[in-house]
C-alpha cells in the first residue's frame, strides 16, 4: 500500500504525524517467526533516530504502555497481521467510549488508548500499522521471505509518513 | 448408576496461560471431583536440545512473555557451571540481582493491582462487569495509576540491566555484559522513594484485607501442605541464590541447606494422564504425600527472617498470625506477595546505592563442565533449569521445573476445596460461585503458559453441561 493509497482511503489527519511527538510501539514475539514483524520495524526505526520519534519494543501491549502513549501527541502501533492486506494496512484508531474487551497481559491498541485516556487524560491520536505476516508457528527468530518484503514496504512508508 | 454433571471453567481468567477447571457434580449437585487441567502442549525442552549453550539464556526467554527474566537468570546460573564460573564478580552478581528484583517487583505488582485486586476490593461475588481492572480505574484511579507506574519502574530496571525488554542479553555464562551507568542509577533513585511508599500502600491493602476478613481467609482454600524454597545460609529470604529447604505442614524440617545442584536426589516428577503439567514431589515422602507448595506464601513459611528492615517487620507480623507455624491459607499468598514487593523495592534501593554496580569487572571463567543446574526463586516460586552440554558446546539434555508446576497439586486441592465449600449442594450455580474457584487458582498466580511452555491467551468461557453432557449454558468475557 502506498501513501497515496492510504490517503485515498480517507485515513484522517495522517499528515499530523509530521509534527508533534510520535511514539511507535512495535510488538510481537520475535521467537515466533513473523510475529516479530512489529519488533523488527521498531529496530529499523530506532536505528534512524528520527527527531521527535520515540520507539518502543515489547512482546505485547500491556497496561503500562498507557502511560507512554499519554506522553505523546501520536502513537503508531506496529504489529504483525495474520490476515488482511499485504504488504500492510494503516488505519486510524477510534478510542472506544466504553471498556473494550481485553485481557490483562495483551491489550488491543484500542484498549491501550482507552487506558491512556481514562488513567492519564491522554488526547493522543492513534494509528495501527498491520504488517502482513505468513508464518507464526515455528520457534524461530527469522522472518519469512514474504514478511521481509512487507517489512521493507512498511518501513519505507512509515519513514515517509513521519517526514523527518 | 447415578449420572454426573460436569461444569467446565475454560479458560480461567486473570491467570497467565490457558487452563480449565472441571467440576463434576452428582445428581444432588454435590461436588465429586474438581480438577485444574492444563490444555496446552509442553515441549520446549526438546527445542533447546542441539543449540549452543551460550544461546540458551536468551532462547529460554521465549518460554514466556510474562517472566522471561526468571528463565534468563536461571539458565545463566546453569551456564555459569558449564563455563566453570564458581563465583561471579561483585558487579555481575549485583547486576543480576538488580534485574531479578526488578522482575519480581513488576510481576507481583501486575498480579496484585490488575489481576487480584478486583476480587479483594470489590468482593468475589460482585458484578463481573466491574470486577476487573476497569472497575479499579473507575473507583480507585490513584491505585490503578500506582500499579501502572510501579510496573513501569520494574520494567525499566529490567531494560537497564538486561539491555532490552525483549530477549535481554544482560546475563551471560560467567557474568554480565554491562554495568549500570550513573545516569541510569540516578534516574531510578529519583523514583525509589515513591516506589517504596506505594509498595507500603499495596502491602497495607493486602494485610488489611487478610485481617479484616480473617475468618473467610482462614476458611478459603485452606489445606495443610509442605513448603519448599531456596533460603540463604543464615535462613534469610534470598530470591536469587541459596540452598533448598523444605518444611512439612507442622513446620518440621524435611530437608535443609541442600545444595540445589543435588535437587534430583530430593525431588521427582510424576505424570498424570489428564494434565500436560507434571506433578513434582519430595522423594522421601513418596508421590502421594510428597507434594508441596512454592511461591511467596511458601517462602514466608520457610525463611527465618528478611534482611531488609521494612519487609522484615512485615514478615514478623505475618508470622505472628499463625504463631510461627506454617501459614496454609491460599489467600495469604497476596499478603506474602506484597511483603516481597516491599522487600524487592528495598533491595533495589540498597543496590542502587552500591558503587559495585558501576564496576567494570564483569566476567569470570574456570574449568569447563558438561552439566549445569541453575535454580532461582522466580515470582511464582522455585525455578529449576538443568542442562547437559557435549564437547561441541551443544545442549544434549534440558529439563525445566517451572514454579507453577510445583504448585500443581496444591492448585488442584484448592479448586476442590472451594468447589466443595461454595458449590456443593447448591440448586443453582452462579457466576459468583464459579469466580470463587477462579479466585483460588488466581491466588497462586499460576503461569500456565510457562508451565506448559507455550504462549497462551486468556479469554474466559464458562461452560455448564447437564448430566447427559449437553451444553446448557455458556458465558464468556475477557480479562
Amino acid at each position: 500500500m502506498t501513501l497515496m493509497a492510504i490517503l485515498s482511503t480517507g485515513t484522517a489527519n495522517i499528515f499530523d504525524l509530521r509534527s508533534g511527538t510520535v511514539l511507535v510501539i512495535g510488538y510481537g514475539n520475535p521467537g515466533r517467526m513473523d510475529d516479530g514483524l512489529g519488533p523488527a520495524l521498531s529496530a529499523r526505526l530506532e536505528a534512524c533516530a528520527l527527531k521527535g520519534v520515540s520507539v518502543e519494543t515489547d512482546y505485547q501491549l500491556v497496561v503500562e504502555h498507557a502511560h507512554e502513549i499519554a506522553q505523546h501527541d501520536h502513537v503508531v502501533f506496529a504489529d504483525a497481521a495474520i490476515k488482511g492486506e499485504a504488504p500492510f494496512s494503516f488505519t486510524e484508531i477510534t478510542v472506544p467510549d466504553h471498556q473494550p474487551p481485553f485481557n490483562s497481559h495483551s491489550l488491543s491498541p484500542e484498549a491501550g488508548m482507552f487506558f491512556a485516556r481514562t488513567m492519564f487524560g491522554a488526547t493522543t491520536k492513534g494509528y495501527m500499522l498491520g504488517i502482513r505476516g505468513y508464518e507464526f508457528d515455528g520457534f524461530d527468530e527469522r522472518l519469512s521471505e514474504r514478511a521481509k518484503e512487507n517489512l521493507e514496504a512498511a518501513f519505507s512508508f512509515i519513514v515517509k509518513l513521519l517526514g523527518r | 448408576m447415578a449420572k454426573t454433571r460436569v461444569i467446565e471453567i475454560e479458560p480461567i481468567t486473570r491467570v497467565e496461560g490457558h487452563g480449565k477447571v472441571t467440576i463434576h457434580l452428582d445428581d444432588h449437585n454435590n461436588v465429586r471431583e474438581a480438577r485444574l487441567h492444563v490444555v496446552e502442549f509442553r515441549g520446549f525442552e526438546r527445542f533447546i536440545c542441539g543449540r549452543p549453550y551460550w544461546e540458551v539464556p536468551v532462547i529460554v526467554q521465549r518460554l514466556c512473555g510474562i517472566c522471561p527474566v526468571s528463565h534468563h537468570l536461571a539458565a545463566s546460573k546453569a551456564m555459569d557451571m558449564i563455563v566453570g564460573a564458581k563465583k561471579l564478580t561483585p558487579t555481575a552478581e549485583k547486576m543480576r540481582r538488580l534485574m531479578h528484583y526488578g522482575q519480581i517487583m513488576q510481576s507481583h505488582v501486575l498480579h496484585f493491582f490488575h489481576l487480584a485486586s478486583p476480587d479483594l476490593l470489590f468482593g468475589f461475588d460482585s458484578d463481573p462487569e466491574s470486577r476487573n481492572v476497569i472497575g479499579v480505574i473507575d473507583k480507585m484511579p490513584e491505585l490503578a495509576v500506582q500499579g501502572v507506574m510501579m510496573r513501569k519502574f520494574g520494567q525499566e530496571i529490567i531494560k537497564a540491566t538486561a539491555g532490552k525488554k525483549i530477549h535481554g542479553t544482560g546475563a551471560v555464562p560467567g557474568g554480565v555484559n554491562k554495568n549500570l551507568s550513573i545516569a541510569e542509577r540516578d534516574g531510578f533513585l529519583r523514583d525509589i522513594g515513591k516506589m517504596k511508599k506505594w509498595a507500603h500502600g499495596a502491602l497495607d491493602i493486602a494485610r488489611k484485607y487478610s485481617l479484616d476478613n480473617l475468618m473467610a481467609v482462614q476458611a478459603f482454600a485452606v489445606f495443610n501442605s509442605s513448603h519448599l524454597s531456596l533460603v540463604r545460609e543464615d535462613g534469610a529470604l534470598d530470591l536469587y541464590h541459596g540452598n533448598l529447604r523444605a518444611l512439612d505442614a507442622g513446620g518440621n524440617i524435611i530437608f535443609d541447606q541442600v545444595d540445589y545442584r543435588r535437587f534430583n536426589d530430593y525431588l521427582m516428577e510424576e505424570v498424570k494422564p489428564w494434565s500436560y503439567m507434571k506433578f513434582p514431589f519430595i522423594k522421601s515422602r513418596g508421590h502421594i504425600d510428597g507434594w508441596y507448595r512454592v511461591g511467596p506464601l511458601s517462602r514466608m513459611n520457610t525463611i527465618g527472617f528478611i534482611d531488609t528492615p521494612e519487609a522484615g517487620k512485615a514478615l514478623a507480623e505475618f508470622k505472628n498470625l499463625t504463631r510461627g507455624m506454617p501459614n496454609h491459607m491460599s489467600l495469604a499468598y497476596h499478603w506474602a506477595r506484597m511483603i516481597e514487593t516491599l522487600h524487592c523495592v528495598e533491595k533495589i534501593e540498597e543496590l542502587l546505592n552500591d558503587p559495585d554496580l558501576q564496576g567494570t569487572d564483569l566476567m569470570v571463567k574456570g574449568e569447563r563442565a558438561g552439566e549445569g543446574i541453575g535454580v532461582i526463586e522466580a515470582p511464582r516460586g522455585t525455578l529449576f533449569h538443568h542442562y547437559k552440554v557435549d564437547e561441541n558446546d551443544l545442549v544434549t539434555f534440558c529439563n525445566l521445573i517451572v514454579s507453577t508446576t510445583h504448585n500443581n497439586e496444591a492448585m488442584n486441592r484448592a479448586v476442590k476445596k472451594v468447589a466443595q465449600d461454595h458449590i456443593s449442594g447448591k440448586p443453582k450455580i452462579t457466576e459468583g460461585m464459579l469466580n470463587h474457584v477462579e479466585v483460588a487458582v488466581r491466588a497462586y498466580d499460576p503461569c500456565l503458559s510457562c508451565a506448559t511452555h507455550a504462549i497462551g491467551k486468556m479469554p474466559l468461557a464458562i461452560e455448564l453441561y447437564d448430566a447427559d453432557g449437553n451444553l446448557i449454558d455458556r458465558n464468556s468475557q475477557y480479562l
